[in-house]
C-alpha cells in the first residue's frame, strides 16, 4: 500500500516545494515534511509529498546484506 | 438490463469492450466475416484477397506530444491492415466536427493526415464531414476505414499458433498511453515521452517474407500488450508466457508507470507490433525488424506453451509467475 | 530506477529464499501476516510466494485503506459527486469501488457526475482555485502515510482562504486495526511484516505493543522483493530464537521516531473518531480520523448532508475472515464466481491491493490451489 517512489531533488522552490526528478519524469512536490532535504538528495514521494529522505548509508547497508546473501549462496 | 448504460470501461479495449462486442454487436450483426473478430475483415473478390477495416478516433487531447488525432487515425487504420498481412491501398476518413471548432486547427489535422498517408504510401481516397452542435463531439471525432491487398505468402490466424512458437514485439511499450495521459494535464507530471504513433506497413511487410512461419500479428493499441496477448491466447487456445525482464520499456516510461502504479503491459501503443513466429524463425524475424529504425528495439519476449488454459503469464525474475489478465476498464492511477 | 532496481535483484532474492529454509523447523507451520496491502500486491506481482519454504504461510491483513471503506461511505461520496455543483476529486483507487447496489464513482461519472482523478490532494485544491464556480470535494482515503498530505492541503486551504474546497475524510489508523486482529479469538498469527510507508510517518515505536502485550515479533519492511524476503528472514530468526521485538528492515527511509513534521500536522488538523467502521472487521474504536473543529469549514461532512447509511456486506462474503488471516481467498465460496474484480462483492476483491483481488489477478493459476477461474 502507499505507493511511494524515490526521486531526486533538482531544485528547491518557494513555499516548501521542490522540483524532483524520477528517472526522466519531473514533478513539483511538497518537501514540508523533509525540511532538511537539499538539491541532490533522494526523497521518497507519496501523492506529491516527500515523506522521508533516503539515507544513503542505510541503503548501502541493506544492499551489502543482499550481497552477503548472494555470496553465502554461492559458497554453499 | 433496461437501465444499464455504457460506461467508459466499455471503450477501454479490455474485458468490458470485448463483452460489449460479443454480447451486443456480434449477436445482432452475426455473419461469417465478423465472427473471427479480427482487426480486419478478409474479403475474397474473384480470387483476390482483400482486408477491410475501420476504426474511430476519440483521443483527448486532439494534439499530444508526438502527434495528433489525424496522424493517429491514418496510422491506426494502416496498421490494422498491415498486421492482417495486407498492403494498405486506400483509406476513407469521416469527420464529426463540433460547431465552433477552429478552421485552422482542422486544417492542421488534415495536413497531419496527408503527411501520415504519404509516409504510409496510401491515399485518403474519400471522406465525409458532419457538423454537430456545440457540446457534442468534444471537438472532433475521426473515423477511418481502409482497404488493403492480402499478401499471398501468409495466412495469419491465432488458430495457426503452435506450442513452442515465439512472441516478439517491435520495440518499447506504453509510450502512447503515457504521453496522452500526461498531456491531459491532470497529473501535473512532466516528461519527454511522446506518442509512438507510426505506420507499421514496412515492419509487417518484412515479416511476411517468413511465409507460413509467421502465424499472427497485431498492433497492441488500447488495453495494451496484455489485452492483445489475451486475445491471442483465447484465439489460440494456449498459454502465452512472457519473460518479465525481456519486455522492452523506456526508463522514463517505466518511472511514470511506477509513480502512478500502472502496469506498462496495459498501456496503449500506436506504433508497435507484436508477432508470433515459429521458433526456428525467431532470430530471422528479429533481424528483419531490426533492419528498420522503427524496429531497432525489437525483442523476443515470450513463447506459447502447450497448456490448454487460455492465459497470459509473466515469469518474474524471482522464479515465480503471475497472470496478466485482460484489462477491466482503463488503467487508473493509484496511491495504494 | 535508483533505490528500486537494486532491491529487485533476482539473484539476491533467491539467495535470501534459500536461507529461509534453514530458518524453519521442517514440517512446522509458521503464519506471518503482511499487514499492508502493498506487500500483498508486491508478493503476488513478483511471484514471491513461490520462493517461500512450505512451512511459511503468508496471510494478508487489513492494510488496504481502499478496501476497508464501508459501502455506505462510498455511497456518501457518490451522493456528493451527483450534486450538480460538486466536482469530486479522488485518487484513482476509489473509482471502481462499489457502494450499495454495486454502483461506483466510475458509474456515477458515466451518468454525468463530475468526478476527476488526481495524483495529489494539492492538485484538488489547485482545481478549486482554478474553477471558483465549482465546489471541489476531495475524497480523502488512506492510512497515516496519506493523511499528512491531506492535512497540509487543509492548512493551505485555510491559509489561502479557498472557499470552494472541502475534504470527505475517511482516513484510518493502522495501530487499532492491528490490535483488533490480535484481539480476535481465532487469530493465530506468529509474526507481522510491518507497513513500510506508514512507518515513515509514525515510526516503529507504535508497534511496541504487539511485542510487549501479545509477544509477537514485528519487522517493518520495504516493498521491493528483497525487502519482503529479508523481513521474512528476520521474523523467522526471531521466532527461532524465541524473541519478540520490533525490527526495521526498511532503514533507508524508516526512522524509529517517524516523521515529526508529518505527525505534527496530523495532530493539528485531525482528531480521532470514537469509532469507525471497517468493512469486514466491524467497528473499531479510535481507528478513524475526523477533521478538527478548527477546520470545520473545509469538512465536507459538515458542509453537505450525506445519506450516512450503513450497508451490510453480503452474507456469502468472508472478507472478515480473510482480513484476519483465517481464510484464504480461494476458501471463500463466492471467490471467482459471484465475486470477481469486475463485480466485487466484498472488500478484499475491491482494490488491486485486496488479498482476493491480488490472488485472483496474479495467482489463481497456481496448480496446488485449484480454484474456479
Amino acid at each position: 500500500m502507499c505507493l511511494a517512489v524515490p526521486g531526486q531533488i533538482i531544485e528547491l522552490l518557494d513555499d516548501g516545494q521542490a522540483r524532483v526528478d524520477f528517472t526522466g519524469v519531473r514533478r513539483t512536490v511538497s518537501v514540508v515534511f523533509t525540511p532538511e532535504a537539499e538539491p541532490g538528495d533522494w526523497v521518497l514521494i507519496h501523492v506529491g509529498f516527500a515523506l522521508a529522505t533516503i539515507d544513503e548509508d542505510e541503503a548501502k547497508a541493506t544492499l551489502d546484506l543482499l550481497g552477503e546473501a548472494i555470496a553465502a549462496e554461492l559458497a554453499v | 438490463m433496461s437501465d444499464a448504460v455504457v460506461t467508459l470501461a466499455d471503450g477501454a479495449g479490455g474485458k468490458a469492450s470485448r463483452r460489449l462486442v460479443e454480447e451486443l454487436f456480434l449477436p445482432e450483426l452475426r455473419n461469417p466475416m465478423l465472427e473471427p473478430l479480427g482487426d480486419a475483415a478478409l474479403v475474397s473478390v474473384n480470387g483476390t484477397r482483400l482486408a477491410f477495416t475501420t476504426d474511430s478516433y476519440v483521443v483527448r487531447p486532439l494534439r499530444f506530444p508526438g502527434g495528433d488525432i489525424g496522424e493517429l487515425a491514418v496510422n491506426g487504420t494502416v496498421n490494422d491492415l498491415a498486421v492482417s498481412g495486407a498492403t494498405p491501398l486506400a483509406l476513407t476518413a469521416g469527420f464529426v466536427i463540433e460547431e465552433g471548432f477552429p478552421i485552422e486547427e482542422l486544417r492542421a489535422i488534415a495536413a497531419s493526415m496527408a503527411r501520415a498517408a504519404h509516409d504510409a504510401l496510401v491515399s485518403v481516397a474519400a471522406g465525409d464531414t458532419k457538423v454537430v452542435e456545440r457540446g457534442a463531439a468534444d471537438g472532433l471525432y475521426v473515423t477511418t476505414a481502409g482497404i488493403g491487398l492480402l499478401d499471398p505468402r501468409v495466412e495469419l490466424d491465432a488458430k495457426r499458433v503452435q506450442p513452442g512458437d515465439r512472441v516478439l514485439v517491435s520495440g518499447g511499450i506504453a509510450e502512447h498511453g503515457i504521453a496522452v495521459m500526461f498531456a491531459r494535464g491532470n497529473l501535473e507530471l512532466e516528461l519527454d515521452v511522446v506518442s509512438d504513433t507510426a505506420p507499421l506497413h514496412e515492419l509487417a511487410g518484412a515479416l511476411c517474407a517468413l511465409g507460413p512461419e509467421l502465424r499472427w500479428m497485431r498492433d497492441p493499441t488500447r488495453g495494451g500488450l496484455a489485452t492483445t496477448l489475451n486475445e491471442l491466447s483465447a484465439g489460440a487456445g494456449a498459454t502465452v508466457v512472457l519473460q518479465e525482464e525481456a519486455i522492452p520499456v523506456r526508463e522514463d516510461v517505466r518511472a511514470a508507470c511506477e509513480i502512478l502504479g500502472i502496469d506498462p503491459l496495459y498501456v496503449a501503443n500506436e506504433g508497435k507490433l507484436v508477432a508470433v513466429v515459429a521458433a526456428e524463425a525467431a532470430d530471422r524475424a528479429l533481424a528483419l525488424l531490426r533492419a528498420f529504425p522503427l524496429g531497432a528495439g525489437a525483442a523476443l519476449i515470450g513463447e506459447v506453451r502447450a497448456d490448454d488454459l487460455p492465459l497470459v503469464l509473466v515469469d518474474t525474475p524471482f522464479g515465480g509467475s503471475r497472470i496478466v489478465d485482460m484489462l477491466v476498464g482503463d488503467p487508473l492511477p493509484r496511491i495504494c | 530506477m535508483k533505490y528500486v532496481d537494486e532491491y529487485r535483484d533476482g539473484r539476491a532474492a533467491k539467495a535470501i529464499a534459500a536461507e529461509l529454509s534453514t530458518l524453519v523447523v521442517p514440517g512446522s507451520h509458521v503464519k506471518l501476516m503482511e499487514v499492508c496491502g502493498g506487500h500483498t500486491h508486491a508478493i503476488y506481482r513478483h511471484g514471491l510466494d513461490a520462493l517461500l519454504p512450505p512451512e511459511v504461510e503468508l496471510v494478508h491483513g487489513p492494510g488496504c485503506p481502499v478496501c476497508v471503506i464501508p459501502m455506505g461511505r462510498v455511497d456518501d461520496a457518490i451522493s456528493l459527486a451527483e450534486r450538480p455543483e460538486v466536482t469530486l476529486a479522488s485518487f484513482g483507487d476509489m473509482l471502481r469501488v462499489p457502494g450499495g447496489r454495486r454502483r461506483s464513482l466510475l458509474e456515477a461519472k458515466a451518468r454525468g457526475a463530475d468526478v476527476r482523478i488526481v495524483y495529489s490532494p494539492l492538485d484538488a485544491l489547485a482545481l478549486a482555485v482554478a474553477e471558483p464556480e465549482r465546489e471541489v470535494v476531495f475524497f480523502g482515503v488512506g492510512f497515516e502515510t496519506t493523511a499528512p498530505a491531506i492535512a497540509l492541503t487543509l492548512l493551505h486551504a485555510r491559509r489561502e482562504h479557498v472557499p470552494n474546497f472541502s475534504v470527505f475524510c475517511n482516513h484510518v489508523l493502522i495501530g487499532p486495526a492491528l490490535r483488533a486482529i490480535l484481539d480476535s479469538p481465532e487469530t493465530d498469527i506468529d509474526g507481522f511484516v510491518g507497513p513500510g510507508h506508514v512507518s515513515t510517518v509514525i515510526g516503529t515505536r507504535p508497534y511496541d505493543f504487539v511485542c510487549s502485550e501479545y509477544h509477537r515479533p514485528v519487522v517493518v519492511a520495504g516493498f521491493e522483493p528483497t525487502d519482503i524476503l529479508q523481513a521474512v528472514a528476520m521474523l523467522l530468526r526471531q521466532l527461532r530464537d524465541g524473541r519478540a521485538a520490533v525490527e526495521n528492515e526498511y532503514g533507508r527511509v524508516v526512522r524509529s521516531e517517524g516523521n515529526p513534521a508529518a505527525l505534527a500536522v496530523l495532530d493539528e488538523v485531525f482528531t480521532v473518531r470514537d469509532e469507525f467502521e471497517w468493512r469486514g472487521l466491524g467497528s473499531i474504536p479510535h481507528s478513524g480520523l475526523r477533521i478538527a473543529d478548527a477546520f470545520a469549514y473545509w469538512d465536507a461532512e459538515r458542509r453537505f448532508e450525506v445519506p450516512g447509511t450503513r450497508i451490510e456486506d453480503p452474507k456469502a462474503c468472508r472478507c472478515g475472515d480473510v482480513l484476519r488471516g483465517l481464510a484464504k481467498p480461494y476458501e471463500c465460496t463466492v471467490f471467482g464466481t459471484a465475486c470477481t474484480p469486475e463485480q466485487p462483492l466484498g472488500t478484499c476483491m475491491v482494490s488491486s491491493e485486496g488479498a482476493c483481488a491480488a490472488y485472483y489477478a496474479y495467482g489463481r493459476h497456481r496448480p496446488h490451489e485449484k480454484v474456479h477461474a
